[in-house]
């Protein structure tokens, strides 16, 4: 299999969507084929990886828990908007993992660097 | 060379922001759907920040009864458009 | 050229899953190759067998199915999705212990993995979203 690297873009809050477990679902999924995958997180998608989720108060799965097995898939480039966290009144401290922080102008080289942006 | 596709209208921004943030002058921005109502002359100056070209779908515009100066492409032209470009990216 | 479709997109609610046909008919119309259409998130709703429209309406699953059938196309729904949002065949059916299923002919269900598999085998992978 040739190895293709995959950039999921995710935008949105946790729980009110699915669009943050999917992203998740798709990226662990990437790396079980063993393509190497990046994913990148912007403006809500920041609060996926804010830490003490507690969602069994909504009957959901609490993501975090997800989020802290991505080291073992390999899953180490996790990329967040570094306006995003900002512009929330954030920063990295607030995170369940070690993150890069992205500057805006980075954005473009990020994209060009890998061959499928997945937008989840 | 990056073709983006947006879809949603002026009553999310963020979107287009994001949008924008990710865009080098080499990209090509096709508004679809909803995203047409960007091409408005009230959105101008917004539009005008674009680094790349902008273009429209024909087929959303007529649907919606929107009338642009924008270069617009039909479903065989946004076929195009992913061809002449890299890879696609879909901002929804 | 090669082209891979994600939908995500519903039918009915959001215009994602009319663009993406229209999108994939224009594909297929300029002579390129469609690998497969994946159907994720909500988009697994176009697999149903159960839309019915009025008359003067026409129904997205079935014109998925004319187009697949036309064109042998792979119309593929992510299980994991489909099955939680109550689109099954007949063996997730019996699996769960169903009485009915719904996926339409010339849809089939498998994991995510064939949308990264997908992706491997296309020169362009051109995603349809509804508002994530």
């Amino acid at each position: 299999m040739s190895t293709h690297r995959f950039l999921v873009m995710t935008r949105s809050a946790p729980y009110g969507t699915s669009a943050a477990r999917d992203a998740l679902e798709t990226a662990l999924t990437c790396s079980v084929f063993e393509q190497p995958v990046t994913l990148l997180f912007l403006d809500d998608g920041v609060f996926q990886l804010l830490k003490g989720q507690a969602p069994a108060s909504i009957e959901q799965k609490n993501l975090n828990a997800m989020q802290q097995s991505l080291p073992l898939y390999d899953i180490e480039r996790l990329y967040v908007s570094k306006r995003a966290l900002e512009l929330r009144g954030l920063s990295a401290a607030d995170l369940i993992l070690p993150v890069e922080l992205i500057d805006d102008a980075a954005l473009p080289a990020l994209l060009a660097q890998h061959d499928t942006v997945l937008s989840i | 060379m990056i073709l983006h596709t947006l879809n949603q209208g002026p009553g999310n921004p963020a979107l287009l922001e994001n949008c924008l943030t990710a865009m080098t002058a080499t990209d090509t921005l096709l508004l679809i759907e909803d995203g047409i109502y960007w091409s408005l002359p009230a959105y101008a100056d917004t539009l005008a920040r674009v680094p790349g070209r902008v273009q429209a779908l024909e087929s959303d515009l007529t649907a919606r009864g929107i009338k642009t100066a924008l270069t617009t492409v039909d479903d065989t032209g946004f076929v195009e458009l992913t061809i002449n470009h890299d890879k696609v990216v879909s901002w929804f | 050229m090669i082209f891979s479709i994600i939908v995500q997109a519903p039918p009915v609610q959001s215009q994602g899953a009319e663009t993406a046909l229209r999108f994939t008919r224009a594909v297929l119309a300029a002579g390129h190759q469609v690998h497969r259409v994946f159907f994720y998130r909500d988009g697994i709703h176009n697999g149903t067998d159960l839309a019915s429209h009025p008359q003067d309406e026409s129904s997205l699953p079935a014109q998925w199915q004319a187009l697949a059938q036309e064109h042998n196309l792979d119309l593929v729904v992510c299980i994991a999705a489909a099955v939680r949002r109550g689109i099954v065949n007949e063996g997730e059916a019996k699996r769960y212990h169903h009485e009915h299923w719904n996926l339409a002919p010339g849809f089939e269900l498998s994991g995510l993995g064939q949308l990264v598999d997908t992706c491997l085998q296309a020169d362009r992978v051109v995603t349809f979203g509804g508002r994530s």
